[in-house]
C-alpha cells in the first residue's frame, strides 16, 4: 500500500467512519499522519524547514527565492499596514483598541469562536473591528486590508502556529471535519482534489512547478507572487487553486474557506510564523 | 462524428472513382490519415485542450511535468489500442487514486478530439 493511501485512510477514516473511528483519529493523529508522510518522501529536510513552503523541497527554486527576500517585494505593503495600525477611525478609537495585545498576535488565528460559533480568522477578525467602530469593512483577497496583515504578519514573525480544536465543542469539531473533507474531495471538470496535489503528488512537478507540501502552507501570509504583482491572502490563493482545475471557487471568508484554513492551519502546528512570503 | 466522415470520405473516394481519377484516392487517405495525428498531436500540446505536458514529458514537448510516466513505446505498452483509449476516456478505472484527468468523462475534450489524440499517442 502506498504511503498516499495509508495517510489517506487514516485521515480519511473519521469522515467516512462511525463513532470509533472518529474517537481514533483526531487532529493530532491527523498532523502526525501528514508529517509522517513528508518525512517518508523527504528524509532530509529538517521538520522546521517546511515553514518555508515548496522551497524546503526545491533547491533551485530555492536560489531564487533568497535572492528575492533580500529586497523583499512585500516591505511597502508592512510599512502601509503600519501606518494603518497608528491611525485612528472617524470615532477616535483604533485597531489597538479591538487588538489590545498589540499586533502580534496572527499565531492566535484561525480559532474557534464559542460565542459566534464560527472559525473567526484574522482578516475576519480586522472586519469585525471596523465595522464595530463604524467604519466600512475591507476586501479579502487584496488592498489596505491585505497591507495591515502583512503588518501583522511581520509582527507575528517567531510565533509558532497553535491551532487547538476542542474536542468538547461540536461545532468546533464539526467545523474542522468539514475543512477535511474538502482537503479531500475531488472537485470541477479536471477531477483534483487538495490532497491530489499536495499530499499524494508533493514534489512532483507539474509543468514546471514543483507541488508543495500541506505541512506549511500557512505560515507566511500574505504572500507577494510575483504572478499577482501584488501580495494576496489564503483565501485568494484557496481561490486559485480551485479556478485551476475548472471548479467553482468560494468566497474569501466564506464558511468552507474558514473551515479549509482551519484544518490545513492546524497540519502545521509547531511550525514558526515567517510572513509576509514571497513566491513564485 | 469521426464514422460519419470516414464514410463520407470513402464515398468521395467511391465517386472520384467511378469519375475515372483514381490515383487521388489513396492520397487523400493518407493526408487524412497524417493530418489526424498532426490534429492529436495539437490537442495534446495545447495548453487550453489536452495539456498532457502539464504531467507527461513526451514527444520533446517544452516544459514537461513528471507527475506522469513519459508517455514512450506506447505501442509496446498498450497493444491494444482500446485500452489507451480507455486510459485517456477514465484513468480512475484501472487506479481509483489516479491524479490524471478524466478527459473523456468529464468532457474536458470530444469523443473526437479522443480518438485524435489517441491516434497520435499510438505513435509514441
Ligand atoms: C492541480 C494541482 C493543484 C491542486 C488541485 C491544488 N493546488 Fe495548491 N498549488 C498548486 C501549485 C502548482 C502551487 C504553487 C507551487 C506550490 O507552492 O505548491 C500551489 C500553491 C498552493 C499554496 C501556496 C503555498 C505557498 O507556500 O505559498 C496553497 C496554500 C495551496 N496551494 C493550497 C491548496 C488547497 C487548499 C487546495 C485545494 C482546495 C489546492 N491547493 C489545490 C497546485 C495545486
Ligand atoms: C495532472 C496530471 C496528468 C495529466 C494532465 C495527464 N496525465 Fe496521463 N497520467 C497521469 C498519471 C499520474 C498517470 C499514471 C497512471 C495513473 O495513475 O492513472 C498517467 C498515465 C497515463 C497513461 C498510461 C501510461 C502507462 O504506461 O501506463 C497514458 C497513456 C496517459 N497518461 C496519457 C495522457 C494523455 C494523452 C494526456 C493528455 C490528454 C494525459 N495523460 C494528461 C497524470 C496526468
Amino acid at each position: 500500500m502506498s504511503i498516499y493511501r495509508v495517510v489517506t485512510k487514516l485521515v480519511l477514516a473519521a469522515v467516512a467512519g462511525g463513532f470509533a473511528v472518529t474517537v481514533l483519529a483526531g487532529p493530532d493523529e491527523d498532523r502526525q499522519a501528514f508529517v509522517d508522510a513528508y518525512k517518508w518522501k523527504f528524509p532530509d529536510v529538517p521538520f522546521a524547514e517546511y515553514a518555508n513552503g515548496v522551497y524546503a523541497i526545491d533547491k533551485i527554486g530555492r536560489e531564487n527565492w533568497e535572492a528575492i527576500e533580500e529586497f523583499p517585494p512585500y516591505e511597502i505593503f508592512i510599512d502601509e499596514g503600519r501606518g494603518m495600525w497608528e491611525k485612528s477611525f472617524a470615532n477616535g478609537k483604533s485597531y489597538k483598541d479591538c487588538f489590545p495585545d498589540g499586533p502580534g498576535i496572527a499565531h492566535r488565528y484561525p480559532h474557534w469562536d464559542k460565542q459566534q460559533a464560527m472559525v473567526i480568522t484574522l482578516p475576519l477578525a480586522i472586519n469585525q473591528c471596523l465595522e464595530a467602530n463604524g467604519e466600512k469593512p475591507l476586501g479579502y483577497k487584496k488592498g489596505p486590508l491585505v497591507s495591515l496583515l502583512a503588518f501583522m504578519a511581520f509582527e507575528s514573525r517567531g510565533q509558532v502556529t497553535n491551532v487547538e480544536i476542542p474536542q468538547d465543542d461540536p461545532g468546533a469539531v464539526a467545523a474542522y471535519e468539514q475543512g477535511k473533507k474538502f482537503y479531500f474531495t475531488r472537485r470541477g471538470q479536471l477531477n483534483f482534489s487538495c490532497a491530489t496535489c499536495h499530499l499524494q503528488n508533493t514534489g512532483m512537478q507539474v509543468r514546471t512547478e514543483i507541488l508543495s507540501p500541506s505541512v506549511g502552507h500557512t505560515t507566511h501570509w500574505p504572500v507577494y507572487r510575483s504572478k499577482w504583482g501584488t501580495i494576496g491572502t489564503l483565501h485568494r490563493r484557496f481561490s486559485g487553486c480551485n479556478e485551476n482545475i475548472r471548479a467553482k471557487s468560494f468566497p474569501a471568508q466564506g464558511e468552507q474557506y474558514r473551515n479549509l484554513e482551519y484544518f490545513l492551519t492546524s497540519l502545521s502546528n509547531g511550525l514558526e510564523l515567517n510572513g509576509p512570503g514571497a513566491r513564485k | 462524428m469521426t464514422k460519419y466522415r470516414k464514410s463520407l470520405a470513402s464515398l468521395v473516394g467511391t465517386l472520384t472513382l467511378l469519375t475515372g481519377t483514381i490515383l487521388t484516392v489513396p492520397t487523400v487517405n493518407a493526408v487524412d490519415g497524417a493530418s489526424n495525428i498532426e490534429k492529436g498531436k495539437a490537442i495534446a500540446f495545447g495548453r487550453t485542450q489536452g495539456n498532457c505536458l502539464t504531467c507527461h514529458v513526451m514527444d520533446n514537448g517544452e516544459s514537461p511535468g513528471n507527475l506522469g510516466p513519459p508517455l514512450i513505446a506506447m505501442k509496446a505498452r498498450f497493444p491494444d489500442k482500446a485500452k489507451l483509449r480507455a486510459q485517456i476516456w477514465d484513468p480512475t478505472v484501472a487506479n481509483p487514486e489516479s491524479a490524471m484527468v478524466p478527459f473523456g468523462k468529464h468532457k474536458v475534450l470530444t469523443e473526437e478530439e479522443i480518438d485524435y489524440l489517441v491516434d497520435y499517442i499510438w505513435t509514441l
